[in-house]
């Protein structure tokens, strides 16, 4: 397995990439985040000091600090993802379904998935309600027209209300990560391992949440609960960072592979702290962690919901860029992974109440 | 007033990045203060005064950001590509000059045209600061900028960028330092992020838990040609909010509020506004609930980088500020 040699900070090990694999195929569409939840606790447990499950199903755990009125500090990954949910069986085997937060509608078809606690193999088809005419192959094939076909056997053990997942196995090709789920397994695992390894300066409060990607649910309510000083999120955003085929720049890329951590400015939610990107910044250029802005505009993160809890709670979001987000498999980078697993963790070491 | 006003709106403070207007008021209202407090998220609140016989805590709140534009991509060439910090028009930004938080300046271009008749959106626009490259560009994707134009005096009336809202910075400026005797526990908040989804008034309303929320901010006019149909217009007095897209108010304020403008001789508008919102929306559903209404300045353009208000409103609108607060709120 890979370890990337750096020069002060975190290394991600072999053991890290083998908690990634079991968290990106461990299935936690939002509102059933149980497999993942597990994973979590167990992680965790050993080294907080208090830990509890809030009514939502979010994770919230307390690692104290070493010394006197420390700064209170807030990690914070979601632990779901998006996915399919089933509303109802036609025929045998066919099942009409919807889906679970933002997934690209385009590239369903054909597309294998596992439903429900079984993980039953299904694939996603299409019923040919009508002949398709040669205009419309171009189009779209409406989310109406399809269906999960879970075949005789698999049908007996699904019923309208299960969940389901896309059915992709977690890899390592090289220098990339290749898995479902990564946005935002990526952030999981690295909250995890800071959880294990993070400075006694501070406060450490950490939630992993709930139903993130069906508007930013769980993590409103953790951060009312837990009333931090301030909060650093930890996500996965989109690489649109493909060549353009005419040859032109790509100037709309929202992030770039291999470009280090992504840091949030302004997305479609949240203006990041001035003071806390500012902050995030100096440390990168001064131990020289490879970052980049995620371009501003559009998205959101848990951010959104966290500023805006009681009188207010000054936020910045950091990302492991990923391409085909939202889709069957999202592709990342291991050095990026770094970047944000070294830039995050010299944060927590240097943030004092200075910066504010 | 007019000079306090060419001050704030010549300030550079987009949504998130406040800090040049905070230090202005924070000068201007340091020996009227009771208790200054800057909180979490950047709202500056001042409270005055304490609550006596049948008076009330009282919010007032006026916004100190302004939109603007912030680069999201900086090209081989050095141009600047942008996207919109709150709610931006192309086609007042095409053209127009902008000027960055760190003080540098750039005029907004735009791709070749096919048809000069469409307005090109933002991602057929740029800024040019004037650089040969990327290495040479001073600006960098994050940085945040807003419309370089500067206050001008008509008389009677006044243009500029960010009146919205920094008309209502004023006035709020003006009552503090004017209230005399009051019943009432007022907390003047000079809000922050308010053209980015309200989240100063959402925080500071938690924070206080008032028991009336007025916010101070501008409305848009029926009073230009083939312009929206609306009964206010320029100089008719401050309004004296109904409603608007994101809130009714309170009717009990709203009678209140008028019936201190009829008594007191004030001239007033009633403001029903389509297409806008204020503060006050956030106010309102904070914690259990709060009886809000607002006092908007009549503003022609909005959200333009040349907004155009009359001075006899602005100096209405703190008359009638004053009577309000001088009494207790008789709602029940």
């Amino acid at each position: 397995m890979v370890a990337l040699p750096s020069q002060n900070g975190l290394v991600i090990t072999s053991e890290q990439i083998a908690l990634l694999e079991r968290l990106s195929n461990a299935c936690g569409v939002s509102g059933y985040e149980d497999e993942v939840r597990e994973i979590v606790l167990n992680q965790i447990r050993p080294y907080v000091d208090e830990i509890k499950i809030d009514t939502l199903g979010n994770v919230l755990a307390i690692r104290n600090a070493k010394i006197n009125n420390p700064l209170r500090v807030m990690l914070d990954a979601h632990m779901d993802e998006v996915g399919f949910m089933i509303v109802e069986e036609e025929n045998d085997g066919f099942f009409r379904f919807e889906t679970v937060g933002g997934i690209d509608e385009r590239l369903l078809i054909a597309k294998p998935v596992w439903v429900g606690k079984q993980h039953v193999p299904g694939i996603i088809g299409y019923l040919p309600v009508h002949l398709f005419e040669e205009k419309d192959k171009r189009n779209t094939i409406s989310i109406q027209d399809l269906r999960i076909d879970l075949g005789q056997g698999g049908a007996k053990l699904v019923k309208p209300g299960d969940w389901a997942t896309f059915a992709t196995s977690f890899q390592i090709v090289g220098q990339s990560l290749r898995g479902k789920a990564l946005d935002n397994r990526l952030g999981v695992a690295t909250v995890i391992e800071l959880v294990k390894v993070a400075p006694r300066n501070i406060e450490l409060l950490v939630a992993f949440t709930v139903q993130e990607e069906i508007g930013l649910r769980g993590a409103r309510v953790a951060a009312y609960g837990l009333n931090p000083d301030l909060a650093i999120v930890m996500d996965s955003t989109p690489a649109y960072d493909l060549p353009l085929w005419d040859g032109s720049e790509n100037e709309v890329y929202n992030t770039r592979l291999d470009h280090g951590a992504a840091i949030y400015v302004v997305d479609g939610v949240t203006v990041s702290d001035p003071r806390l990107v500012r902050f995030l910044i100096q440390i990168a250029n001064e131990l020289k962690i490879s970052f980049q802005i995620r371009q501003p505009g559009g998205g959101g993160t848990d951010a959104g919901s966290i500023h805006q809890q009681k009188t207010g709670i000054p936020s910045v979001s950091i990302s492991v860029p990923g391409r085909y987000a939202h889709t069957g498999v999202m592709l990342a980078r291991l050095s990026d992974w770094e970047c944000v697993m070294r830039l995050v963790y010299a944060g927590l070491e240097r943030i004092n109440r200075e910066v504010f | 007033m007019k000079e306090l006003i060419a001050r704030l709106v010549e300030a550079i403070a987009p949504s998130g990045y406040e800090n040049d207007v905070r230090n202005l008021i924070k000068k201007e209202i340091q020996e009227y203060s009771d208790d200054t407090h800057i909180d979490a998220l950047g709202n500056l609140i001042v409270r005055k005064g304490c609550r006596t016989g049948k008076g009330k805590r009282v919010m007032l709140i006026a916004h100190m950001d302004e939109i603007g534009v912030i680069a999201t991509h900086i090209d081989d060439n050095g141009f600047v590509r942008f996207s919109n910090l709150g709610v931006v028009r192309p086609y007042y930004s095409l053209g127009e000059r902008v000027v960055f938080t760190n003080g540098l300046r750039g005029t907004i271009g735009h791709e070749r045209m096919e048809n000069r008749n469409h307005v090109p959106p933002f991602e057929k626009q740029y800024i040019d600061v004037g650089a040969n490259n990327r290495l040479d560009c001073p600006i960098h994707v994050g940085d945040v900028a807003v419309f370089d134009q500067s206050f001008r005096d008509l008389g009677e009336r006044m243009v500029s960028k960010s009146m919205d809202d920094r008309v209502g910075v004023a006035i709020l400026i003006n009552v503090l330092k004017k209230l005399q005797n009051t019943p009432n526990e007022i907390f003047y908040v000079f809000s922050v992020r308010e053209e980015m989804g309200h989240s100063g008034a959402v925080t500071s309303a938690f924070g206080i838990d008032p028991e009336i929320g007025i916010s101070i901010d501008v409305t848009s006019t029926g009073d230009t040609p083939k312009g929206l149909k609306m009964e206010i217009g320029l100089g008719k007095g401050p309004t004296i909010k109904i409603s608007d897209s994101g809130m009714i108010s309170d009717p009990r304020l709203v009678r209140v509020m008028i019936n201190t403008a009829e008594e007191s001789e004030i001239p007033h508008q009633l403001e029903v506004l389509g297409a806008g919102t204020t503060d006050a929306k956030s106010i309102q559903i904070s914690r259990a609930g709060v009886p809000v209404s607002g006092i908007s300045i009549p503003c022609r353009y909005v959200h333009s980088p040349s907004e155009m208000v009359d001075i006899n409103d602005i100096r209405n609108a703190v008359t009638l500020l004053l009577a309000l607060l001088r009494k207790p709120f008789e709602i029940q």
